[in-house]
């Protein structure tokens, strides 16, 4: 099968990351996939509880690394998706027990068996991001709309570059319509003329994303739901489906954008 | 009319402020080049190209521009035309 291997991190903490991951690994299954997602965020694991999943945690990345349990026993089987699997990370070790090599093996251990792996990032410049993208054949930079998120991915997009895991494709993140109409946000021509790569989503701001994070259920499950909308739609993109974006044309007006965003939730 | 403006296009309020920050922000982090250095840099060149050919120090433009996400450093030095004085 020779599963595709993708990263998603950001630089700056709290931009969505791990929401991206979920809902991506989600949507891919719910799409026919397989999908394995691990958190690679050791010490501060959090995809399990995004995904309703942390309480059915026996063994984590950690124990695959250092030989205490096979990779399968590690691999937390979602019973909601058809197909969507679970490694998380470990909560209480040392976080430089994983190193970028032992991340490329393992990866390579499972990938024959699924089509996706998607790789939850820590946040940072660190190990903990070096580990994340060493097994990567792409990277989504995931940033939202303000000023230290966008230069913070500026920097990541530059060192994906740097370690020859680029070029990186962008997800602008919790876009506010609203705003944008009244010029108090930058809009994703803004983003995209500023950081100069591709873009795979946008993804607007939703209620609905912290209530399905309550509640451990990924907000793509939510039919009604306009970051679920686009979720799905990154997820379809990445399977090659040729879904439109917005018009970034400069001809085209900031209201057609926006009406664009609402009515067809994110693109 | 400005504020009209500003109201209709939605730039020039705290987002177009952002950009433009942004813009100068992103510029200095990706080369870490700072203006000193630009300075010491032009002095150097300068002192290379004076050795072969006369040129006027105060024509000469040093600058950085960015395409997409590469960054180029533009040297422009007009010669002295030799005769011209």
């Amino acid at each position: 099968m020779a599963a595709k291997i993708i990263t998603i991190t950001s630089g700056k903490g709290g931009v969505g990351k791990t929401t991206a991951t979920a809902n991506i690994s989600v949507a891919l299954a719910q799409l026919g996939q397989k999908v394995v997602c691990i958190d690679s965020d050791i010490g501060l694991r959090n995809l399990d509880v995004v995904l309703g999943l942390e309480n059915r945690i026996v063994y984590d990345l950690v124990d695959v690394i250092e030989g205490r349990c096979r990779i399968r026993q590690a691999m937390i089987k979602d019973k909601r998706f058809e197909g969507m699997y679970l490694i998380p990370a470990a909560q209480t070790r040392n976080k430089n027990a994983v190193s970028p090599s032992d991340m490329i093996q393992l990866c390579n251990e499972i990938r024959e068996e699924v089509n996706w792996i998607l790789i939850d990032s820590p946040a940072g410049i660190e190990r903990g991001f070096k580990n994340a993208i060493a097994p990567a054949e792409e990277v989504l930079v995931i940033t939202n709309p303000d000023v230290s998120a966008v230069r913070d991915a500026d920097r990541i997009i530059g060192i994906i570059e740097s370690e020859e895991k680029g070029p990186a494709r962008l997800i602008i993140n919790r876009l506010n319509p609203e705003m944008i109409r009244r010029g108090e946000m930058l809009d994703a021509g803004d983003v995209l003329e500023l950081l100069a790569v591709k873009l795979i989503g946008i993804v607007p701001e939703d209620e609905k994303v912290l209530r399905s994070t309550n509640i451990g259920k990924p907000v793509v499950t939510h039919e009604k739901s306009i970051a679920g909308q686009a979720f799905r739609n990154i997820a379809r993109r990445m399977m090659g489906d040729d879904i439109p974006l917005i018009d970034l044309d400069a001809k085209d007006g900031i209201f057609n954008r926006i009406s664009r965003i609402f009515n067809t939730g994110g693109e | 009319m400005s504020d009209w403006f500003s109201k209709f296009s939605g730039k020039t309020k705290s987002a177009g402020e952002a950009k433009e920050r942004l813009k100068l922000i992103l510029i200095h982090d990706r080369t870490d080049i700072t203006a000193t250095t630009l300075d010491e840099m032009k002095d150097g060149i300068l002192q290379v190209i004076s050795n072969h050919v006369t040129i006027d120090p105060s024509e000469v433009k040093i600058t950085m521009v960015h395409e997409g996400r590469e960054q180029r450093l533009i040297a422009d030095i007009p010669l002295k035309q030799i005769g011209k004085q």
